[in-house]
C-alpha cells in the first residue's frame, strides 16, 4: 500500500463529490410531454456576481407595473419607501431617509389609501405616504377572484423568486402570447401562452403527435406597443416593457440583492486572503513534522 | 490517548482558585492538548466544520425567531419582512436557509469518511451511534424548519411527511391528529413545528457533547485505522493545538467560501421556487419535492408500492446505520487496505447520488430517451420507479449483505504496524 494509491483513491472520491454537486444542481423535475418553452434570456444587467440593476430600467419597469399590472396584481410586501432604498429605482444619494425621498413622496401622494379617521374611527380615504404599502386593487382575495373569472391574480411581490429563472420567465411570459396552435380548444377566459406551465395534450385533437409547448393562462395579453409613455427616450415596445417590468419585479423580489452581491465580493476576497494566511501558518506549524 | 495525563498547570491566582472548584480551564487546556493522530487528512476536518455549522444555525436561528411570526396568516410575510426591513435580515435568513444545506453537505462527507475509514468499528461504536442520532435529529429539524416560511413546498411537504405517520396501522390516524394538532395542517401545526424547531437544535448540541465525550474516551480513528499503542503515543500523535486547530481552521475557511458563494450570489439556488408562493391548501403543486438533502430517502420512500412499506423502508434506511458496527465483519478498519470493499464503497456513493437524482424525478418518467420498454409488475422498466428500486436494493444490500460477506471473505492488504510507517517508511520524527 503506497501513498500514491491513497492519493489516487482520494482523487477518485473527490471526482465523485464534484459529480454529486453537479447532480444536485441539475436535479430538476423531468420534462413531461407538452412542457412549457424554456424561458428566453432578457439579457439583464443584474445577472452574474458583478451585475447591477439599471436604475432607469427599474423606473420604467415600475411605471409599467403601476400603470398596467397594478390594475389587477397587488404587491402587498412592497412599501413606497422601499423604492427609495439604496439600490432602488428612486434612491437619491442626498435623501435624508427613504421616507423623505421626494420622488417617492410624490408617487405615494398620488394614490388613495383606505384608513380610519383617527378622531371618529370612520373609514376614510387619504393620500398615500412613503410609509404606506402599495395599495391592493381588490379589497380581499375573494373579490379578486370574483372579478377575474375565479382566478385570483397572484401577488407580484416575490414573483421573480417564485418562478424558476424568474426575471427571464416573466419577460418570456409577457412576450409569449403566440398565435393559437391549430386545433387547440380554448375555453372562454383562457389564453394560450408558450411559456405557461401546463400540458395541452387533452385540448388537442386526439392523436396529435406534436403537442404545442406551453399552457393556458387566465391573463389576456396585457401589453400593446406604446401603452406606457416612458419618461426617457426609450421606445415602449411590448418587448421593452416586458423586459423593464421583469427587471423591476426581480428587484422588488429581493431589493437587497445588489448590495448583498457587493458585500459578497468583499467577503470572498477577505476569506481568500484569510485562507491564504491560514495556509501559510499551517505550512509553518507543520514544517518538518511528518504526517 | 483517552487517559492521557493532564499537563495543565494553573498559573494565575484566579486559575488556581477556579481549578479546585470548577476545573473548567483545565478542561479546555486538556482538550487543546489532546493527543491526535498525526496522519489525519482533510476528511477529518468536517467535525470542526459541523460544529461551526451548528453554531451558525443556532445563532442565526435565534435572531430569526425574534422577528418570525408563527401564524399561518403572517408567517410568509414575516419571513419576507425579515429580508426587507430587518437590518442585515436578508443575510441572516439566507445564511440560515443555506446553512441547512451546508450542514448536510458536511454531515454526508463526515459520515462517508467514517464509513470509508471504519471509524464506527470497536471501540468507537458509541461515537457512531450518537452520530447517527444527530443525523436523524438534523433531518427532523431541517424538515420542521422548512415548514416555517409557510410557502407551498412548506405546506405540502408537511402534508406528505405527516401523512406517512397516518400510514401506520391502527395507531396511525390518532397519532397523526395528535402530531398535527388537529385534523389538518393548520395554525396549530405551524406553532408546534416552530416550537420543536427551536428545541431540537439544543438536543443536537447535547448529543454533540456526548459525541465528543465518546470520541475522547475511545480516541480518534485515523486513515490507517490502527489503534495507537500506549508506548507509541508520543511518536504517533500531536497535540490538537496548534497542529489541528490550524488545519481545521484552514478547512473551515475554505468551506466558508463555498458557503458565502451561495449566500451572497445564489441564495435560492438550492431551494425550490414554489416555496416563494404562499401556502395554499387548495392548490397542490405540480411536483412536490423535499430539499436536496432528503431526496435519497424520499426516493426510497417512493420505491415501495405500499405506503406503510415505504415508511418502514425510509426509516430502515436510517435505522440500519445504527447497527452498522455489527454488520461489518472485517478485522481491518480502513478501506485503504480493503480493495474489494473500496470498490463497493465507490458504488455506494454513486448509488446514493442516483437515489438523490431519482428522488427529484417523476417516478413514471423514462430514464433514458423517451421510449418504453416493457412493464415489470407495476411500471415500465425504463422509468425512475425501477431505477429507484434497484438503487434502494443496493443501498440495503451494501449494509446487510456486502459488508458482512466481504468482511469474511476478502483478503485485506498488509496493514502497517504503526501509523508513521506509511508516511516515512519508518519513524515519524524527521527533524
Amino acid at each position: 500500500m503506497t501513498l500514491q494509491m491513497n492519493i489516487r483513491a482520494m482523487k477518485k472520491t473527490l471526482v465523485l463529490i464534484a459529480a454529486a454537486a453537479g447532480l444536485a444542481f441539475a436535479a430538476q423535475p423531468a420534462l413531461a410531454a407538452g412542457e412549457a418553452k424554456h424561458p428566453r434570456s432578457g439579457g439583464f444587467s443584474f445577472e452574474g456576481p458583478f451585475g447591477t440593476f439599471d436604475r432607469n430600467q427599474l423606473q420604467r419597469g415600475y411605471k409599467v407595473y403601476r400603470e398596467v399590472c397594478a390594475s389587477c396584481h397587488g404587491m402587498d410586501l412592497m412599501y413606497f419607501r422601499t423604492l427609495a432604498e439604496p439600490g432602488g429605482p428612486f434612491y437619491l444619494s442626498d435623501q435624508a431617509s427613504p421616507a423623505e425621498n421626494r420622488f417617492v413622496k410624490a408617487l405615494a401622494a398620488e394614490v388613495q389609501i383606505a384608513d380610519i379617521d383617527t378622531e371618529t374611527g370612520e373609514p376614510i380615504m387619504r393620500d398615500g405616504t412613503a410609509a404606506d404599502r402599495f395599495p391592493n386593487p381588490y379589497p380581499n382575495a375573494t373579490a379578486a377572484a370574483a372579478a377575474n373569472g375565479g382566478a385570483s391574480p397572484p401577488d407580484l411581490s416575490v414573483m421573480a423568486k417564485a418562478r424558476h429563472d424568474g426575471a427571464n420567465y416573466i419577460y418570456s411570459l409577457l412576450t409569449g402570447y403566440a398565435a393559437v396552435p391549430q386545433g387547440l380548444q380554448i375555453r372562454p377566459g383562457q389564453y394560450y401562452n408558450e411559456y405557461m406551465a401546463g400540458d395541452l395534450t387533452p385540448f388537442m385533437p386526439e392523436g396529435t403527435e406534436h403537442v404545442p409547448p406551453g399552457g393556458f393562462i387566465a391573463m389576456p395579453n396585457p401589453l400593446t406597443d406604446g401603452q406606457v409613455t416612458y419618461d426617457d427616450d426609450t421606445v415602449a415596445s411590448v418587448d421593452q416593457m416586458s423586459k423593464d417590468v421583469a427587471a423591476y419585479i426581480a428587484w422588488a423580489s429581493d431589493p437587497k440583492q445588489e448590495q448583498r452581491k457587493q458585500t459578497g465580493i468583499g467577503v470572498l476576497i477577505f476569506l481568500f486572503i484569510f485562507a491564504g494566511v491560514t495556509y501559510l501558518s499551517y505550512r509553518r506549524i507543520w514544517k518538518g513534522v511528518a504526517h | 490517548m483517552s487517559d492521557h495525563e493532564s499537563t495543565y498547570v494553573p498559573k494565575t491566582g484566579i486559575e488556581k482558585w477556579l481549578d479546585t472548584r470548577l476545573p473548567i480551564v483545565r478542561f479546555g487546556a486538556d482538550y487543546m492538548a489532546l493527543p491526535t493522530p498525526r496522519n489525519l487528512n482533510y476528511w477529518w476536518t468536517f467535525g470542526g466544520i459541523l460544529a461551526l455549522c451548528l453554531v451558525i444555525q443556532i445563532a442565526t436561528g435565534v435572531i430569526l425567531a425574534m422577528h418570525y411570526v408563527p401564524n399561518t396568516e403572517m408567517a410568509f410575510a414575516s419571513v419576507e419582512r425579515i429580508m426587507r426591513d430587518v437590518n442585515g435580515g436578508d443575510l441572516i435568513r439566507y445564511t440560515h436557509a443555506n446553512g441547512a444545506s451546508m450542514f448536510f453537505i458536511a454531515v454526508y462527507l463526515h459520515m462517508l469518511r467514517g464509513l470509508y475509514y471504519g471509524s464506527y468499528k470497536a471501540p468507537r461504536e458509541m461515537i457512531w451511534i450518537i452520530g447517527c442520532l444527530i443525523f436523524f435529529l438534523m433531518i427532523a429539524t431541517a424538515f420542521l424548519g422548512y415548514v416555517l416560511p409557510w410557502g407551498q413546498m412548506s405546506y405540502w411537504g408537511a402534508e406528505v411527511i405527516t401523512n406517512l405517520i397516518g400510514a401506520i396501522p391502527v395507531i396511525g390516524e390518532p397519532v397523526l391528529i395528535w402530531l398535527r394538532g388537529g385534523p389538518a395542517i393548520d395554525n396549530a401545526t405551524l406553532n408546534r413545528f416552530f416550537s420543536l424547531h427551536y428545541l431540537l437544535p439544543f438536543v443536537i448540541a447535547g448529543c454533540v457533547v456526548l459525541h465528543l465525550w465518546a470520541l475522547h474516551a475511545a480516541g480518534q480513528n485515523n486513515p490507517v485505522g490502527i489503534l495507537i499503542p500506549k508506548d507509541r503515543e508520543k511518536k504517533d500523535t500531536l497535540p490538537f493545538h496548534p497542529y489541528f486547530t490550524v488545519k481545521d481552521g484552514f478547512a473551515i475557511i475554505v468551506f466558508l467560501m463555498l458557503f458565502a458563494l451561495f449566500v451572497f450570489f445564489m441564495p435560492n439556488a438550492l431551494g425550490h421556487a414554489d416555496n416563494y408562493i404562499p401556502a395554499n391548501p387548495l392548490v397542490t403543486p405540480a411536483h412536490i419535492v423535499p430539499e436536496w438533502y432528503m431526496l435519497p430517502f424520499y426516493a426510497i420512500l417512493r420505491a415501495i408500492p405500499d405506503k406503510f412499506g415505504g415508511v418502514v423502508a425510509m426509516f430502515a434506511a436510517i435505522g440500519i446505520l445504527f447497527v452498522l458496527p455489527w454488520l461489518d465483519t472485517s478485522k481491518v478498519r480502513s478501506m485503504r487496505y480493503r480493495p474489494t470493499m473500496r470498490t463497493f464503497f465507490v458504488l455506494f456513493v454513486i448509488n446514493g447520488l442516483i437515489l438523490g437524482w431519482c428522488g427529484a424525478q417523476l417516478p413514471d418518467a423514462p430514464v433514458i430517451g423517451d421510449f418504453k420498454t416493457f412493464i415489470l409488475i407495476d411500471g415500465d422498466l425504463n422509468s425512475y420507479l425501477w431505477l429507484t428500486r434497484f438503487a434502494t436494493l443496493y443501498y440495503f444490500a451494501f449494509f446487510a449483505i456486502i459488508m458482512p460477506l466481504v468482511g469474511l471473505r476478502e483478503t485485506p492488504q498488509p496493514i502497517p504496524a504503526t501509523i508513521s510507517e506509511p508516511v516515512l517508511g519508518g519513524d515519524a520524527e524527521k527533524g
